[in-house]
């Protein structure tokens, strides 16, 4: 399980968050990586390589989806360290705050059906020039789950035309077979675009967990294509 | 102030129970006082009508029972690790305002489970409303399973599992059931007793306020009325700060610093302070003053009787509070010290100063038992005599098949638990949808299987008999996934007490579970009561909703529903009688609900799921699945749609059965299983040596489910079809 490469993980803890020992595990039992937590309050994040913003109710999330954790003190650590080139994966509510924070293009809105939705989706890996998807085949289909009640992607004309151009388009909802369809979208994302990244590259966020299924007891292990990229 | 009838009459005492409070302190009792009793002495918080029957619930089992006494009790599942576990009910908060009344039930059988020491790992939800046609349900349905979503999912403890019923009979009143499970280390489980003279008193969490008055002791202890506004009575749910107190409280706990703790249920305050204080032999006082109010002119009965929610009693060492409020002050939570522990016994509250309250801490909170009379209702000789013998045989099987798949009381359930997050925690290794679910304890070989179960026509055909099914199902269940059945939290949904036919069915069903439990050696750990769920027109049914938990011995030998691989052989174990009283099908084909319950033989039923638990355990089983709602057509079918993959069936057994009864009959100790046709074989022999009956019912394979008896075809469904009917049923009646 162990592997040669010491990426240092960071797991941010926020009051509400509730995907943080999951990713802990995924990473700490599943993949033998050193990983520690980072309170919201703390605001040196040298001793890492990696920070992960995990899933949850950051704050409650009463108000819009991560429009309060963004202004925790630990967003503007995470902000300086993306400047200066560190890995930033934001999952689920991680990747709703990535938005807010301005460190990913777009936003979500609440999913299509209304509900909030958990259950296995497919993912298509879109490009392999990221550190989290650098391992996979272009094309790659993911079994992972999704839970969440706020994931429908939406960015304008503009925005959207810069995502394709450059390439940041990660990873699109897609049926078993690869093909992107509507009906395999389980939130009404525009384009099926169920992450992305910045232009920079190193700061990735997506709706869905690979945290969750890193071990194939639980159903799938696909996560673990996101984790051996990361790892090399 | 002078005591008046209306006052108490006003607080949902009756004048007897009045009289019972006077002989208990032998004078008059303050305003404030009365408001105590209300809510303790209410069958809520002190079940004097319920605790004699509850006696005779067995406490032990295979499996050590722990924390004998406490807010919810559990089963040690692996040395030095106990599972605890609990299910309450909060049916009228959630027919009053279905949103905040299903969300906060979650809330506080959560805090039953942390407040204790334990991890919240799972919650499961058994519901229970009116026919789904009709819009009632429908708006019931919707904003309770919104509610749960909203709360459980923000906590970030998975639901895993549940009930989805559908009965004229809780049209009026719905049922909404709420099952907490956790997991702690055997010798850090948290007491509530309140020890130490001079400890002080914390208050912790939420600040307190009007909502929820009356909670316990109206809205719980009393039938619903015609056109009664109540929705003053429901508690407001909050989950972000449940989530910190959550952590707050277990990074608390490790601290040792904690002498005791209890979740503010119902009656907050006054169940809290009566009930520490009784369990550990002493007194507290304390200032209504120092409690952190929500709104301004509060009076002392009604901070008394308050049931906001999130709240928290904690009884600290004197030398270590400061380190406790330390914690609580990390996660932004608000804990205040609001009185002190004495050495008397005597609970006294004050307000400015001024004592309002002054009441010797055990006689609050152990209110005389009432013993009430019972009378077999007129309706049961009616129903037993009922002759099926007569009814009409369908001529398009097929079309039955299809009617009950379609029926929402067998169609998949998957518009309510796509809702839940069922996956958080990353324990959950049989997800929502089969037949218990399965959780993986994380550092430990073993893993847990929870299911909730609670036929409640049975139980209103034939209480006895009806609450032996409820046990025999659920662990029916959990033997199907691979565990062994270890211990039962209960949950006794059932109608107006003081009338004896009720008390009667509550009677019954009681004795049949404590049967029933003592034969399969399980301990009930714990349980809640859940009296008046009726309105003018009609009472629910009887309905004790159980959650079993059971244990696998190695989490990676489980088992699922749906079948593997073509060509494998499937089998039953068990055997099929006529038994169609109170089934699916007679009430959904033949629009009845009449007949007996199906017959058990307990022994039988024992050897079933032994051979199915060595089957599953041995690796020898591909699949399993129990026979329950709409007989082994039903149960074929599901393995089928699990599996996509179809089966090629010959019934078994005697042709002077009705073919309705072998089709569609819910005939107990009865599972599917399909194996290799080298493991089956296998299967036989093991089943043979536990004495079990077993017989091949045909092969899966194709995409077809193909029944035939007597040499004649009369089921060919496509699986592709059975499935789109099966999953569109919810999701159309609920657009």
């Amino acid at each position: 399980m162990s592997t040669a490469t010491k990426l240092r993980f960071g797991i941010v803890v926020f009051p509400g968050t509730n995907c943080d020992t999951d990713a802990w595990h995924a990473l700490h039992d599943g993949m033998g990586a050193p990983v520690d937590y980072i309170w919201h309050e703390e605001t040196d994040l040298g001793r890492f390589d990696c920070v992960i913003l995990p899933g949850g109710f950051s704050y409650g999330d009463y108000l819009r989806t991560g429009a309060v954790a963004r202004f925790s003190p630990v967003m503007n650590a995470v902000s300086e360290f993306a400047s200066k080139g560190g890995l930033v994966l934001g999952i689920c509510n991680g990747f709703q705050i990535l938005l807010e924070a301005g460190l990913l293009p777009g936003a979500v809105m609440r999913n299509v059906g209304q509900t909030f939705v958990c259950k296995y989706v497919n993912l298509r890996a879109e490009t392999t020039d990221t550190p989290y998807t650098r391992g996979m085949q272009k094309g790659a289909v993911l079994r992972i789950p999704i839970a969440h009640g706020e994931g429908n992607y939406y960015a304008d004309q503009a925005t959207l035309d810069d995502l394709k151009r450059n390439d940041q388009v990660v990873f699109r909802y897609c049926t078993p077979e690869g093909e992107i369809t509507p009906e395999a979208s389980p939130n009404g994302s525009l384009d099926n675009i169920a992450g992305v990244c910045n232009r920079e590259r190193n700061v990735m966020g997506m709706m869905p967990h690979p945290e969750r299924c890193t071990d194939p007891l639980l159903g799938s292990a696909d996560g673990r294509m996101v984790w051996e990229s990361l790892l090399g | 102030m002078a005591i008046e009838p209306q006052m108490w009459r006003e607080l949902g005492l009756s004048d007897e129970e009045f009289e019972r409070v006077v002989n208990a302190i032998g004078r008059e009792p303050t305003p404030t006082e009365l408001a105590m009793f209300s809510v303790e002495w209410s069958e809520h918080c002190g079940y004097p009508r319920s605790r004699p029957l509850l006696a005779l619930l067995p406490k032990e089992g295979k499996y050590a029972a722990r924390a004998e006494g406490e807010d919810a009790g559990g089963i040690e599942v692996a040395p030095g690790l106990t599972v605890l576990f609990k299910m309450e009910s909060h049916n009228h908060p959630s027919q009053v305002e279905p949103f905040q009344g299903a969300a906060t039930g979650v809330g506080g059988i959560i805090r039953d489970i942390f407040t204790m020491g334990a991890r919240p790992i799972a919650v499961l939800d058994p519901l229970r409303f009116g026919e789904l046609d009709k819009p009632l349900a429908r708006y019931l349905l919707r904003g309770v399973v919104s509610g749960i979503s909203f709360y459980g999912n923000c906590l970030g403890v998975p639901t895993v599992g549940g009930e989805l019923r559908f009965e004229e009979a809780y049209g009026g009143n719905c049922l909404v059931n709420v099952m907490a499970v956790g997991i702690v280390e055997t010798d850090k489980i948290a007491t509530s007793r309140a020890v130490g003279e001079g400890n002080p008193v914390m208050i912790v969490g939420n600040s307190t306020g009007r909502d929820g008055i009356g909670g316990a002791s109206i809205l719980a202890s009393h039938e619903f009325g015609v056109d009664e506004e109540k929705r003053p009575t429901v508690q407001i749910g909050d989950p972000f700060t449940e989530k910190c107190l959550i952590e707050a409280c277990l990074e608390v706990l490790k601290t040792g610093a904690v002498v005791g703790l209890k979740d503010m249920g119902a009656a907050g305050i006054t169940c809290t302070t009566c009930e520490m204080s009784a369990a550990g032999d002493h007194g507290m006082d304390i200032d209504l003053q120092k409690v952190p109010r929500r709104e301004p002119g509060m009076e002392p009965w009604e901070m008394m009787m308050s049931a906001s929610q999130a709240r928290v009693l904690l009884v600290a060492q004197k030398a270590r509070a400061d380190a406790v409020l330390g914690i609580f002050r990390k996660w932004g939570i608000n804990a205040v010290v609001i009185g002190k522990v004495t050495g008397d016994g005597i609970l006294r509250v004050r307000d400015n100063g001024k004592l309002v309250a002054e009441l010797e801490a055990k006689t609050l909170a152990e209110p005389p038992v009432r013993h009430l009379p019972v009378e077999e209702p007129a309706y049961y000789r009616e129903v037993r005599s009922a002759d099926l013998g007569e009814l009409p045989l369908p001529e398009d099987m097929n079309g039955v098949l299809r009617d009950l798949l379609a029926s929402p009381n067998i169609a998949s359930a998957a518009w309510v638990y796509h809702q839940y997050d069922h996956m958080v925690q990353t324990n959950t290794v049989v997800v929502p949808g089969g037949d218990a679910a399965v959780l993986q304890l994380k550092g430990y070989r073993q893993g847990i299987a929870i299911t909730t179960d609670g036929n409640g026509r049975y139980c209103y055909l034939d209480p006895y008999l009806g609450a032996q099914l409820v046990v025999a199902e659920a662990a029916r269940n959990l033997v199907c996934v691979g565990a062994e059945p270890a211990g039962v939290t209960d949950c006794l949904n059932f109608g107006n007490p003081e009338k004896p036919d009720r008390f009667w069915q509550f009677k019954r069903c009681v004795e049949g579970l404590a049967d029933a439990c003592r034969e399969f050696g399980l301990p009930v750990v714990s349980g809640n009561v859940g009296f008046y769920n009726e309105t003018p027109e009609t009472a629910v049914y009887p309905t004790p909703v159980l959650g079993v938990v059971g244990v696998l011995d190695d989490v990676r030998r489980h088992c699922t529903t749906g079948f593997k691989r073509a060509g494998d052989v499937i089998l039953l174990l068990g055997e099929t009688q006529e038994d169609l009283g109170g089934t699916e099908y007679l009430k959904r084909i033949h629009g009845q609900v009449t007949g007996r319950p199906p017959a058990l033989d307990l022994d039988r039923e024992k050897r079933v799921q032994s051979a199915c638990l060595a089957a599953v355990r041995e690796g020898l089983a591909a699949s399993a699945h129990d026979c329950s709602d709409g007989g082994i057509a039903i149960a074929l079918a599901e393995c089928c749609m699990a599996g996509h993959m179809g089966a090629k069936i010959t019934l078994p057994g005697d042709a002077s059965v009705r073919l309705d009864a072998r089709l569609f009959g819910e005939s107990a100790s009865r599972i599917v299983l399909s194996a290799s046709p080298e493991n089956a074989e296998r299967i036989q022999r093991l089943a043979a040596d536990e004495g079990a009956p077993v017989c091949v019912l045909g092969e899966a394979g194709g995409d077809e489910l193909i029944i035939s008896a007597e040499g004649e075809t009369r089921v060919t469904l496509k699986v592709a079809d059975m499935e789109q009917i099966w999953r569109d049923a919810i999701p159309s009646l609920m657009q």
